[in-house]
């Protein structure tokens, strides 16, 4: 067995395998599929101040080799979180990361300072990418200054592992790294889904209900991994890679490309076990080309 | 329940018509404990459009032969890809997933099934009786003669009355339309059904009217299957929304925010 132990800040982490946040709900969903602590991590599903409907029906669409979706963050709030949740998953055997959204700075700050409390938290995943929501989420994310307001404030009130989730509906991702890092982010994760639609012609309508959506999967993952690439180089702090992973292979290709860890989103809905594979998959990788440890082929991508 | 991912041996491929086919799968493993109205997430293999998971509705089960029938019909590019399927083929599938139809409190029963949406219909009728002793009685509605399958399966569990839109079988009309449903001596207790919305929400509309209790099985369109998406959800009277994959896809009319 090569070394899989992952450091993202203080964070220590088995593997570098985790899950993306909101492809594998809270991880009970998996516990028929697969052994949890068997994971790096697992990142859950967005959680805001306040419960949240989510947006209409329909809200995924197929697209070629990727899903467009538009849930708009349907979640019971993180009071019920806290209450009813937290005392479940927080037996697992694995670090439980909690990926934090709001529509205001406030309310991303009341959302961290909860979750600051808890003992079994050591992480939180900042949220500034979602597409799907009309107030805050993604508007954070693609201007540099509320990207900047928000971390800065998320960061005096929280005291462990800081993750930015970078959007790549920008221009120059490396810019909204450099910026996030310099206000206190430990560590960023990049990609979010990318903006799209679909249109059915038969019906002449929007195939979402809310006509734009996030697009993950394969088709993403090109422009993940030019973006983890042009990130990894810029900055000093860890880089989480992720977008249209589906197997080891994949993961590994990021994983040259600089990302010290990474994680599992569209491709758990196909193959519910993927997770625990892809983790079988990377150890398989190193000892064949005689790597000790996973550090080593971290951004060891030759160019 | 626990749910598998398990891959099966096609045994048998039998096409129907030119829009239905069924699908017999033999797993080399017992079968899990499979429930009325529940389904499997089928993976696609060869076709380059398909890239998420189908979902199927069970249409019949065989523990001694640990065999599941689909009946599946062809509406695009992962449906048509499962009609090519030969036996000795291999199949990937989750199952099983979702809930099932109720136990019902009372023995008239009818079953409403229209298109494919007769799937779940006959291995509820098949349960019904082992399980319950209970006779059901199927309504079933399609557009013509020749795609009416299978009628003798279900001839076999219970009376079967049929509508045809062209007039070609049975009654001409919508099922909404047959005279049972407006026959006064005759008399239903609960309504089960599956198939086109247009005719769920006319069927649950109906059952409102006459105040009869009505169970759906709703098609929503879904990502996962296994409850870690929440794309596939239906808004409800008590909880808002729930996801049709692991609260549904059998829901009481009466809990559904359906304008009817
Ligand atoms: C719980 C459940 C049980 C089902 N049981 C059966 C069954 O027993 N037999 C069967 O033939 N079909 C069943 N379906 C519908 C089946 O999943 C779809 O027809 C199938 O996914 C279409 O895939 P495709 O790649 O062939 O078509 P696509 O190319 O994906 O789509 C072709 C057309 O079919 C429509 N469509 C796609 N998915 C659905 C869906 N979920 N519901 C309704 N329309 C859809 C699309 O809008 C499009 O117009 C069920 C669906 C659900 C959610
Ligand atoms: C159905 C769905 C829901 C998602 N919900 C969230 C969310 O709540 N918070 C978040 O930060 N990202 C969310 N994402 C984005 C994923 O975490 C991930 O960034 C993206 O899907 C790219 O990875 P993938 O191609 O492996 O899926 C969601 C993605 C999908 C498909
Ligand atoms: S399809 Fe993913 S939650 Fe139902």
């Amino acid at each position: 067995m090569a070394d899989l132990i992952t450091n993202i800040s203080k964070l220590k982490l088995k593997n570098p395998v985790m899950t993306a946040s909101g492809t594998f709900g809270f991880g009970t969903e998996y516990s028929d599929f697969i052994d949890l602590s068997k994971l790096g991590g697992i990142v859950v599903k967005g959680i805001t101040p306040k419960p949240r409907q989510g947006n209409p029906y329909p809200r995924m669409v197929e697209t070629a080799s990727g899903m467009l979706n538009a849930v708009g963050l349907q979640n019971k709030g993180v009071d019920y979180f806290i209450e009813h949740i937290y005392p479940e998953i927080s037996q697992y055997n694995t670090e439980i990361v909690v990926n934090i959204n709001g529509g205001s700075i406030e309310e991303y700050c009341e959302v961290a300072s909860k979750i600051n409390n808890l003992d079994k938290v050591n992480a939180i995943e900042l949220n500034i990418s979602c597409p799907n929501v009309k107030q805050g989420g993604m508007l954070f994310g693609i201007h540099c200054p509320s990207a900047i307001a928000v971390t800065k404030a998320v960061r005096d009130v929280y005291n462990k592992t800081l993750i930015v989730k970078l959007s790549p509906n920008v221009t120059n991702i490396v810019e909204f790294a450099k910026a996030v890092e310099d206000n206190g982010a430990d560590a960023v994760s990049l990609i979010n889904t990318l903006l799209g639609m679909a249109i059915n012609s038969r019906t002449r309508r929007p195939s979402l209900s809310t006509v734009t959506g996030g697009l993950s999967g394969p088709a993403i993952k090109p422009v993940a991994l030019r973006m983890v690439w042009q990130v990894h180089k810029a900055v000093k702090i860890p880089v989480i890679g992720m977008g249209g992973i589906m197997n080891a292979t994949d993961a590994i290709e990021f994983i040259l490309a600089g990302a010290s860890a990474i994680q599992i989103g569209t491709a758990n809905f196909i193959n519910p076990a993927i997770t625990v594979e892809i983790v079988e998959g990377i150890n398989d990788y190193l000892e064949q080309n005689k790597f000790k440890s996973i550090s080593d082929l971290v951004g060891a991508l030759e160019c | 329940m626990k749910k598998l991912i398990d891959t099966l041996q096609v045994i048998d491929n039998k096409r129907l018509n030119k829009e239905f086919f069924v699908l017999l799968l033999q797993s080399d493993k017992q079968l899990p404990e499979i429930l009325p109205g529940q389904f499997v997430q089928v993976k696609v293999e060869g076709s380059p459009r398909t890239f998420l998971r189908r979902p199927i509705s069970v249409y019949d089960v065989d523990y001694s032969q640990q065999s599941i029938s689909l009946l599946i019909k062809i509406a695009g590019d992962g449906t048509r890809q499962l009609s090519k399927l030969i036996p000795g083929e291999k199949l990937n599938i989750i199952y099983p997933l979702g809930n099932s139809f109720s136990k019902p409190s009372d023995n008239r029963l009818l079953l409403i099934g229209g298109g494919t949406g007769v799937a779940p219909l006959l291995f509820l009728g098949k349960y019904l009786r082992k399980q319950y002793n209970i006779v059901p009685e199927f309504l079933l509605g399609y557009r013509s003669k020749d795609l009416a399958i299978e009628l003798e399966k279900f001839e076999e569990i219970g009376k079967t009355y049929i509508t045809t839109e062209d007039g070609s079988l049975g009654h001409k009309g919508f099922v909404i339309h047959h005279p049972i449903l407006f026959d006064e001596k005759k008399e239903i207790n609960m309504i089960y059904t599956c198939g086109p919305e247009v005719m769920m929400k006319e069927v649950a509309k109906y059952a409102n009217n006459k105040n009869i209790a009505c169970e759906v099985s709703l098609e929503n369109l879904m990502g996962c299957g296994i409850g870690a998406c929440l794309c596939c959800v239906v808004d409800t009277i008590d909880n808002g929304n729930v996801n049709t994959c692991t609260e549904g896809p059998i829901f009481n009319t009466k809990q559904l925010k359906w304008q009817i």
